[in-house]
């Protein structure tokens, strides 16, 4: 079992002949992740040559539109790899055609674009990850996005954090326990899938005995998260927050990770998800432990 | 892929006048000054177009000038260009006028609050309005949240005619009043809109004795992200205040902040990046108290040439006395990473002076091992974990700089 993503999930890429899409279509497809098509407009018709897990040869036709891609291939997850100047058009063309699941790896996409899509998608089926997000693995079925999918396998434990290369030194640091699913929700000021999606989702998941959760300097994301994890999760959570020793008023990478005022800092968060009985590492290996500590009994 | 700089812009109050004015926005004549002598000449101009006086106003992105004496009223030019003299090169808060905007004076009688922002929690954009400006907003908020005005605005319809004279009535206007007010609000909302931004504030926007409304004061954020269809906000980028070191890694496209430590950092990803910064502090914690001496992301698929112009920036740091490099390969490759770090010791030769301990994992971890195994550059330390080469950086920097145990 899996969160949002499993092996039945059936993938196209927005993007697929650019090179960001043409590469991580190919690492995608050597996960083992099932991908069914791409869509370019400009180049509709055409396909694409690549090899599946097994080193066999795969020819993927590229569509004009994606709701042509669904119903030519019964896609039902999306994956963006489209400059941010086009990546609102793209999200909403996807949307529009009824997508379950939109994964926006774009980085870079305005915020005032990423805000009329998230209005747009009000009342409407599809699960939007990102944008500026490594996206979605489920370690053995499949892989929505750029997360390498030889860290680790299967396991436990689901992870939600907004940074791409914490999730794999997470990943790697526990790669003893495997993941049910490991989610990347991005950095930037508004994103799709939050933490707390991600949270209620491992509650319901089965296959998820641990939830470690991943936050950064920033915004209120993580105070929410504790709020939510009090109320409603009834599973352990372990958490870790990066950014101590963030100065104020000085972005950090990710166009979210500023801490202003008093508001945002990453001892205002650990204090939130502690004083609601999450654990919190103060490291990546001691959340880690914290996490094998758990699964231990 | 690197992200290039931070993705927020702050604007000085006379460049959020400009942008005010192309956009419709009322505002009063303004001329930017550097030297006492160009104050002169801008307050001569706005003299004889009517005013009666000027009101001469440090340029600096930090609130609270009006308090710190940056904020002065002269009758004539010679007042002005006097004036002048003594804010430019005052120190405000730790920022330091370079700059004063010489504002035509304003017949005021009444001052109202109103800003625009994006609101992240909510993920939709939030207007606040009050009719009393003029005063420390945040302070109003937690006294008398009453008289703040909050209304959500939905990204796809912005503030339109009804969501404009909703706030005009939310924040308590008359009738008479309400209606200017929203028409100038609308305005505003082009601003935030047609400029990308993510803030737009107007503290005071003012009623004159006349009965006009006028924004009198104004703050802007652009968000960089969307300079792709601004090219003109290029222009608007300060570079003044910049740290030389930030505006050389900015030129080679790299995330750098610079810190007040001694143990240089560069990794790939911000979160990884962040998490080194904490790793380091705590491990300096038992080598004298050493501490990370800035960020730096090199991003994700980084090649030789960009790491090597991040070794280049962090060995230009005076202050750094070692030097960790903390890589996870997800799309970046390490052999790429380790091909870059020796290059940039190989250029620069004997002026290589400081200690590198480098962690590499992911993505071709034993090619780029082997590279850096194979070079031994002296001064290079192989770190198996994260944690380990962390206090092994803290160690070496620690070694180096024993003046500051």
């Amino acid at each position: 079992m899996s969160i949002y993503l499993n092996s039945d999930s059936k993938i196209i890429v927005q993007g697929i002949t650019g090179g960001m899409g043409a590469k991580h279509t190919a690492l995608m497809l050597d996960s083992g992740a099932t991908i069914v098509g791409g869509v370019n407009a400009r180049k509709a018709g055409t396909t694409v040559e690549h090899k599946d897990h097994d080193g066999n040869d795969v020819t993927l036709p590229v569509f004009g539109t994606v709701s042509e891609a669904m119903a030519e291939t019964g896609a039902n997850v999306s994956v963006l790899f489209v400059p941010p100047a086009f990546t609102k058009d793209a999200c909403i063309e996807a949307i529009d055609a009824g997508i379950d699941l939109m994964v926006v790896i774009t980085e870079g996409v305005p915020v005032q674009d990423t805000a009329e899509v998230w209005s747009y998608l009000e009342g409407k089926k599809t699960r939007m990850i990102g944008p500026n997000c490594p996206g979605i693995i489920t370690p053995g079925e499949s892989l929505a996005g750029i997360t390498p999918h030889t860290i680790t396998g299967s396991g436990p434990i689901g992870l939600v954090s907004k940074s791409g290369t914490l999730t794999y030194q997470m990943m790697y640091e526990l790669k003893d326990h495997g993941f049910s699913t490991a989610i990347g929700i991005g950095g930037d000021p508004i994103v799709g899938t939050t933490h707390i999606d991600a949270l209620e989702a491992f509650e319901n998941d089965p296959a998820t005995e641990v939830i470690v959760m991943i936050g950064e300097i920033g915004g209120d994301a993580e105070e929410r998260a504790a709020t939510y994890i009090k109320d409603n999760v009834t599973k352990p959570v372990v958490g870790y927050v990066a950014g101590f020793t963030a100065p104020e008023g000085k972005t950090m990478g990710h166009a979210g990770a500023i801490v202003s005022g008093s508001a945002g800092t990453a001892q205002a968060k650990k204090e939130a998800l502690e004083a609601v009985g999450v654990k919190v590492g103060k490291t990546p290996s001691e959340t880690a432990q914290l996490a094998r500590d758990i699964l231990a009994g | 892929m690197a992200r290039k700089g931070e993705a927020q812009v702050d604007l000085f109050e006379y460049q959020a006048r400009d942008l005010f004015e192309k956009h419709g926005v009322p505002v009063l004549d303004g001329v930017v000054a550097t030297t006492p002598d160009e104050a002169r000449a801008a307050a001569e101009k706005l003299l004889n177009a009517g005013s009666s006086v000027v009101v001469v106003k440090a340029q600096v992105k930090v609130g609270g000038r009006g308090k710190a004496g940056g904020v002065k009223i002269a009758k004539s030019a010679d007042e002005a260009a006097e004036r002048a003299g003594e804010i430019l090169g005052m120190d405000i808060k730790g920022h330091t006028v370079h700059r004063v905007m010489i504002a035509a004076g304003a017949d005021i009688a009444e001052e109202y609050y109103f800003s625009i922002l994006l609101d992240r929690s909510e993920r939709q954009y939030l207007a606040m309005c009050s009719v009393e400006g003029g005063v420390e907003i945040e302070q109003l908020a937690v006294e008398r949240p009453e008289a703040l005005a909050k209304v959500a605005v939905d990204p796809q319809t912005g503030v339109d005619e009804a969501k404009a004279a909703e706030i005009a009535q939310a924040a308590g206007f008359g009738a008479e009043d309400a209606e200017k007010i929203a028409a100038v609000l609308r305005t505003l909302w082009t601003v935030f809109s047609a400029e990308d931004a993510t803030l737009v504030e107007v503290n005071p926007l003012v009623k004159t004795g006349a009965g006009d409304i006028i924004a009198l004061d104004g703050k802007v954020t652009l968000d960089e992200n969307a300079d792709f269809r601004h090219p003109e906000h290029a222009d608007l980028a300060d570079n003044s205040a910049t740290d030389p070191l930030e505006l050389k890694a900015a030129e080679n496209g790299l995330n750098y902040v610079k810190l007040d430590g001694e143990v240089g950092i560069i990794g790939n990803g911000a979160g990884l990046v962040m998490s080194t910064l904490d790793v380091v502090a705590y491990a300096g914690e038992a080598h004298g108290g050493v501490k990370p001496a800035n960020f730096l992301d090199i991003g994700g698929g980084a090649n030789a040439q960009v790491m090597a112009a991040g070794l280049d920036v962090i060995l230009g740091d005076e202050q750094v006395k070692a030097v960790f490099v903390n890589v996870f390969g997800g799309i970046t490759a390490c052999d790429e990473v380790a091909n870059g770090i020796v290059g940039a010791l190989d250029l620069l030769g004997d002026a290589a002076t400081k200690p590198l301990v480098v962690r590499l994992d992911g993505n071709n971890v034993e090619k780029g091992r082997a590279i850096l195994t194979e070079r031994n550059h002296p001064l290079v330390t192989l770190a198996e974990t994260m944690d380990g080469g962390a206090d092994k950086a803290a160690e070496l920097a620690h070694a180096a700089a024993p003046a500051t145990a």
